[in-house]
């Protein structure tokens, strides 16, 4: 491993609270090495998250500013900064339901604003510190804590979502294909403007084992086989797209 | 350990750090060369991490160490 | 302490302006450099003001998409160094609670404007009131300890928001300027001095920004790009900001020092103006445009042979307690004119045992001397 990374992390905050297998422990693998491949100095580079699982992705374990607010309010806090700081370099990293959900119009205005940051989305399409109640995110028919008898709602796509409200680089990349999404995840964060990565990042424990998943590992498996690139989903027709999710950069 | 005709390669170290592993065990199913093994004892937090039973099997595709979620493990790629 | 003397942006001399602009110009001179707002009557001029002079002065502005934002993007520059601040009134104030408890336990410095109206909920946009004075203090969960301070006149706008973006430095709290439609639509004459004294927040490199030693003290605090690793957070956290949500020594210790920072301090914030009450055998107590009332009714009384006095509360928070308790003990009876129905009337009961009578009006409408006079002579 670049060694960089090790030395871009406070040890006294490992071992993560992250429950085993879960998801946004590889996207904190990812984003760490991003950074060390740019041979970034993590000096005027702050980290912004919300409430919930992904959002303790960057708080504590990062040695760098970090800035831990309010359920769907880190796009906001991350604005106030950014202005009157622009010298700064932003990364929110947060989740589906913070982003979205609660945070749904503090995204689509930055987005608008193509106010200069990067977000990263970390979609378990659930709401998993609180005990895997269903997000704006989860698929049709999944079960949730709130949705015992199956989702009734039609999930966000969020990378739809963020294009259409003005961002200026938008994509998406399971956390099961690490070297693709660190490529991307170097683009967003060079990117000028406001540059959106929803990672799909699997929560074996509050999402998979109520959706027949037995462990992580087939999480990430189940990733692999439903995830189809944008180059590869041109030449398909939409029956060999049902159930896919297109995954790579929409816009850069 | 494998050698090849007149050469002899460097093998890949894995360092695997016991104490952030958490016995999640990705990086046993990824593995293509199955280096890894559950460890049978259980560590200070109560997981059962997994111990680098074959080294000498790694082609350094480095899949563990990039999907491993508690950086635990670290490659030393081999030649 | 820390107080320095700075030029102000204006010159010197006497100024007419309305309410809310004198505020803009205050917190200016006091060094505000980072203004984030929603449009709300009556404090949408403070951000009108604010658009056209920050980038005067090289500071930041936006116009955010609601109140929510906008008490967001005031903490999230105040961590990147500025000295921010937001104006609302009751219904924006009411969606940035949240966002006040979080200023509170991150200890940050910061100022929130309330140009209060007619409530409750959207009740009369365009009619004065003084409904949030509980609301300031009791609003967030937790228990909080807060500054805020309440203009009678344009010059106290433009005063007293110096003084309260100075209290927010000295504490690192979030402060509150507790005006209302009527002082802030109100166009009067003011004294701009060639300077203006400023406190800027104490940094002391390698000392934990989250706690100190002493019981009651307030920590350094670096900004973001300074290479301190900030570790900010709104969960329970150590000296070093470690979330610690299952420790309660820690727990006990914040929640304490959170509190005994500014009330062990509360005599270098509490502020009160007294009128005639030397002789004094009815105390009135009032605050903000009331008190201009009141002080007229007190003086009217007194050509009808009454023995009235005015304490006028300057500063809300932290509560005048000494000075209520030493009225009382003069007074027999203490009236309190306010724009509500019995806030602070309420509170001055927990520190006298002298008769409090609230003198309630809550039509929309700003009290006038003659309905004190009324309600004293009513009920001596």
């Amino acid at each position: 491993m670049n060694q960089i990374i090790y030395e871009m992390i406070n040890d006294q905050a490992f071992p993560t609270p992250f429950c085993p297998g879960c998801g946004h422990g590889i996207l904190m693998n990812a984003v760490l090495r991003a950074f060390a491949e740019l041979e970034w100095d993590l000096k005027n580079t702050l980290f912004v998250s919300g409430i919930g699982c992904a959002a303790w992705i960057p708080s504590p374990h990062f040695k760098a500013d970090t800035l831990h607010t309010l359920h769907g309010r880190a796009i906001a806090y991350a604005t106030g900064a950014k202005l009157f700081n622009p010298g700064l370099k932003i990364m929110v990293i947060s989740g589906d339901g913070d982003l979205s959900s609660i945070g749904g119009n503090h995204l689509i205005h930055a987005a608008r604003r193509n106010m200069d940051m990067t977000v990263v989305c970390a979609n378990n399409s659930i709401y998993g510190m609180t005990g895997g109640q269903v997000a704006s995110t989860t698929p049709l028919g999944s079960l949730t804590t709130t949705t015992p008898k199956g989702n009734l709602e039609r999930p966000f796509d969020l990378c739809r979502l963020a294009e259409a409200a003005g961002a200026t680089f938008v994509a998406r990349h399971p956390v099961a294909t690490p070297i693709p999404l660190t490529r991307t995840l170097k683009k967003a964060i060079t990117h000028k403007g406001f540059s959106f990565v929803e990672v799909l990042s699997p929560c074996p424990t509050q999402y998979g084992r109520r959706n027949a998943f037995r462990s992580a590992f087939e999480m990430i498996q189940g990733l692999k086989s439903t995830c189809v690139s944008v180059e590869k989903a041109k030449g398909m027709s939409d029956e060999e797209l049902a159930g896919k999710v297109v995954v790579g950069e929409f816009v850069s | 350990m494998k050698e090849s005709v007149g050469k002899k390669k460097k093998t890949a170290a894995i360092h695997l750090n016991k104490k952030w592993c958490k016995g999640c065990y990705i990086c046993l199913e990824v593995c293509p060369k199955k280096v890894f093994e559950k460890s049978p004892e259980v560590s200070e937090k109560g997981f059962q991490p997994v111990i680098v039973a074959h080294p000498e099997l790694c082609t350094s595709c480095l899949q563990c160490e990039m999907l491993c979620p508690d950086l635990a493990i670290n490659v030393e790629k081999g030649e | 302490m820390q107080y320095k003397k700075v030029k102000g942006p204006l010159a010197p001399g006497w100024y007419f302006m309305q309410g809310d602009e004198a505020c803009a110009e205050g917190a200016l001179a006091a060094g505000c450099r980072f203004y984030a707002g929603y449009p709300i009557t009556p404090a949408s001029e403070i951000m009108i003001r604010m658009v056209h002079r920050l980038p005067e002065l090289g500071g930041a502005f936006i116009q955010m998409e609601d109140e929510i934002g906008s008490i967001s993007a005031v903490i999230g520059a105040a961590w990147a160094g500025a000295k921010a601040m937001t104006a609302t009134s009751g219904p924006g104030l009411s969606l940035m609670i949240e966002a006040l408890g979080y200023a509170v336990i991150t200890e940050t410095p910061c100022l929130i404007v309330d140009v209060q109206r007619a409530g409750p909920s959207t009740g009369q946009a365009t009619r004065p009131a003084q409904g949030d004075m509980m609301m300031v203090k009791w609003g967030a969960h937790g228990d909080n300890e807060i500054v805020a301070l309440s203009p009678w006149s344009v010059q106290e706008m433009y005063d007293l928001t110096v003084k309260a973006f100075n209290f927010s430095e000295r504490f690192r709290v979030p402060t509150f300027l507790l005006a209302d439609e009527a002082v802030g639509h109100l166009r009067e004459t003011l004294v701009i001095q060639e300077e203006v004294e400023v406190f800027d927040r104490v940094k002391i490199p390698g000392k934990p920004p989250f706690g100190t030693e002493e019981v009651n003290g307030v920590p350094s605090m670096p900004a973001f790009g300074e290479g301190a690793n900030l570790l900010v957070t709104g969960s329970t956290h150590d000296p070093w900001g470690f979330r610690k949500t299952q420790d309660s020594v820690v727990q006990a210790r914040l929640t304490e020092r959170l509190i005994r920072k500014i009330r062990d301090f509360k005599s270098e914030v509490i502020e009160t103006d007294s009128h005639l009450l030397e002789d004094a055998e009815i105390g009135v107590v009032a605050y903000g445009f009331t008190a201009r009332a009141a002080l007229a009714a007190v003086k009217t009384l007194r050509k009808q042979g009454v023995k009235a006095g005015l304490l006028r509360l300057v500063s809300i928070w932290p509560f005048a307690d000494e000075a209520v308790a030493a009225l009382g003990k003069r007074c027999r009876k203490i009236f309190v004119p306010e724009m509500n129905r019995g806030q602070i009337a309420g509170e001055l009961a927990k520190f006298t045992p002298t008769p409090v009578i609230p003198l309630p009006k809550t039509n929309g409408e700003v009290i006038e001397p003659a309905e004190i006079v009324e309600g004293i002579r009513r009920n001596q």
